[in-house]
């Protein structure tokens, strides 16, 4: 008894030294995995917001070939796994813009490994996100559509101070779900190589054989980004339904 | 079929059979030959990855579901805790903490070095399957809950005034119910599902991303590979989509 708890003393302070922030240990590795963590998944959020925006307009207003061509865009990254989404887009962003590069007469440059996550992660958000506000602006009253167009009012103007905050309350579930999916995708950057939380907390792991203290250290991150931003997801939802009645169902 | 065929859509068809007659003759396929055998094994293994995850998690997720729809708090809120953090935490993480953390840790014990499991738990594939199904067990936690609570109140008191033993209610009233509602969710979550299984490529288990990534460094092509996994992970889909519309049709349902 006394030999075990003497052990799990030894272990506890081993522990705690191996995620001190100082170099003994990893703590400031795992810190700023976390860091790049969170611009890639707000960066790719942003970016799959502003896809999924034109994406919504487009498959709700544009013309035949335009949703068709967005009908296959969505289906087909729904469709196949983000991983190889990912490599696929990985080396064909890069080599695409050395080959522009050098069609101009540039020489080839490293893209680094965030701008190519932010985009290749945002190009996935993207898809979804188009399902999601298409189907918020469809639940917009349409009469408060079609009054403000029987005002006169430009299409850009009606979007945004009609159908964008209108559609808003309706949107945001969704795209709190899908923030969600964005901090855990970028785990999968980890297979390109790319400095991340998960990334850093493999290398860390490897180094010092610790791989449950890690491991854990690592999850426990992630639970609290991930239950701090539903949180804040509730905050704001209640903020964008305000002034309208409460259901009871 | 009229209304499908309309001449824009001709056109784009078009252009989409020339991009593949195009990446038919100029990309470089010579390899494909070499690799059939393995990327059949391959693909079988994703398949029965995804399957047998889906079964042994589905096993898991009812009990979750309904500790959390109308278990006392002692067992509602361990399974409340598991889907959160199951559902919080990237699943590259919890595999490699399965893989590596269970994986370094059961050498140093004993009796199971000793045991007749062990051929078994040296190989990648067990940390494989525990993880997607706990993954699975998780999300599917959470639908069942509401697909449970979503169960009109009616049928279970009109059960339960016939004179139905629990068990039996749940097994002809409540669970067939619940699970008809989950079933359209059911369907995405299984797509989800496959998509989630090339993550196992990452602990050395040989599924058909692997085969892919193996093809990448053995000849140096980048693209090819990569696209034709797409393809195969396309229709894997496809099959996944129509067998579960398929499934939904099946079901007699009144549309109010």
């Amino acid at each position: 008894m006394a030999v075990t708890a003497l052990v799990g003393a030894a272990g506890a302070a081993s522990m705690f030294e191996l995620l001190q922030l100082s170099p003994p240990g990893w703590g400031a590795n795992l810190l700023r995995g976390l860091w790049n963590s969170i611009l890639i998944a707000c960066g790719a959020f942003g970016l799959g917001i502003g896809i999924g925006t034109l994406g919504a307009f487009g498959k709700l207003y544009g013309g035949p070939v335009v949703r068709d061509l967005l009908a296959v865009y969505t289906t087909v990254v729904r469709a196949v796994p983000e991983l190889v989404l990912i490599l696929i887009l990985y080396y064909a962003v890069t080599d695409a813009v050395n080959q522009t590069l050098l069609a101009f007469g540039y020489d080839r440059i490293q893209i680094s490994g965030l701008a190519a996550g932010i985009a290749v992660l945002g190009v996935v958000q993207g898809a979804y996100a188009t399902e999601v506000l298409r189907g918020a602006i469809q639940a917009v009253p349409a009469g408060q559509i079609e009054a403000a167009r029987a005002m006169g009012m430009p299409p850009g103007l009606l979007a945004r101070r009609v159908t964008l905050p209108l559609m808003l309350s309706n949107a945001l579930p969704g795209l709190a779900n899908l923030w969600l999916v964005a901090t855990k995708d970028t785990a999968l950057l980890a297979v390109v190589g790319f400095g991340e939380l998960t990334q850093e907390t493999r290398q860390a792991a490897g180094a010092t054989k610790a791989y449950f203290t890690f491991f854990m250290a690592a999850g426990m991150l992630y639970l609290i980004l991930s239950i701090g931003s539903g949180w804040l997801f509730a905050r704001l939802e209640r903020r964008a339904r305000r002034g309208q009645p409460e259901l009871h169902g | 079929m009229r209304a499908f065929w309309k001449p824009h859509r001709i056109v784009m068809a078009l252009i989409a059979l020339a991009i593949v007659v195009w990446s038919v003759l100029t990309l470089r396929w010579d390899w494909v030959p070499n690799y059939l055998g393995l990327a059949a094994q391959g693909i079988w293994r994703t398949i029965w990855l995804l399957a047998t995850s889906i079964v042994l998690g589905m096993a898991l997720a009812i009990p979750l579901g309904l500790a959390q729809a109308v278990g006392p708090r002692i067992l509602a809120w361990p399974a409340r805790t598991f889907c959160t953090v199951i559902r919080g935490t990237p699943l590259l993480l919890q595999l490699w903490l399965l893989y590596y953390g269970l994986g370094s840790l059961f050498p140093t014990i004993p009796w199971i070095r000793q045991s007749e499991f062990w051929p078994i738990l040296r190989q990648a594939w067990p940390y494989g399957l525990l993880a997607l199904t706990l993954s699975f067990a998780g999300y599917e936690g959470e639908v069942m809950r509401g697909a449970f609570k979503g169960v009109p109140k009616g049928q279970l008191e009109a059960a339960r005034a016939m004179g139905m033993p629990r068990l039996t209610i749940l097994r002809r009233i409540w669970l067939p119910q619940a699970l008809h509602r989950a079933l359209p969710t059911l369907g995405g979550e299984t797509v989800l599902q496959l998509k989630a299984t090339p993550l196992v490529a990452t602990i050395t288990v040989v599924d058909i991303y692997a085969v892919a990534s193996r093809v990448r460094q053995d000849t140096f092509i980048t693209y090819e590979p990569l696209l034709l996994l797409a393809v195969v992970y396309m229709a894997i889909t496809g099959i996944i989509v129509l067998g579960f519309r398929w499934f939904e049709q099946r079901i007699p349902s009144r549309v109010a």
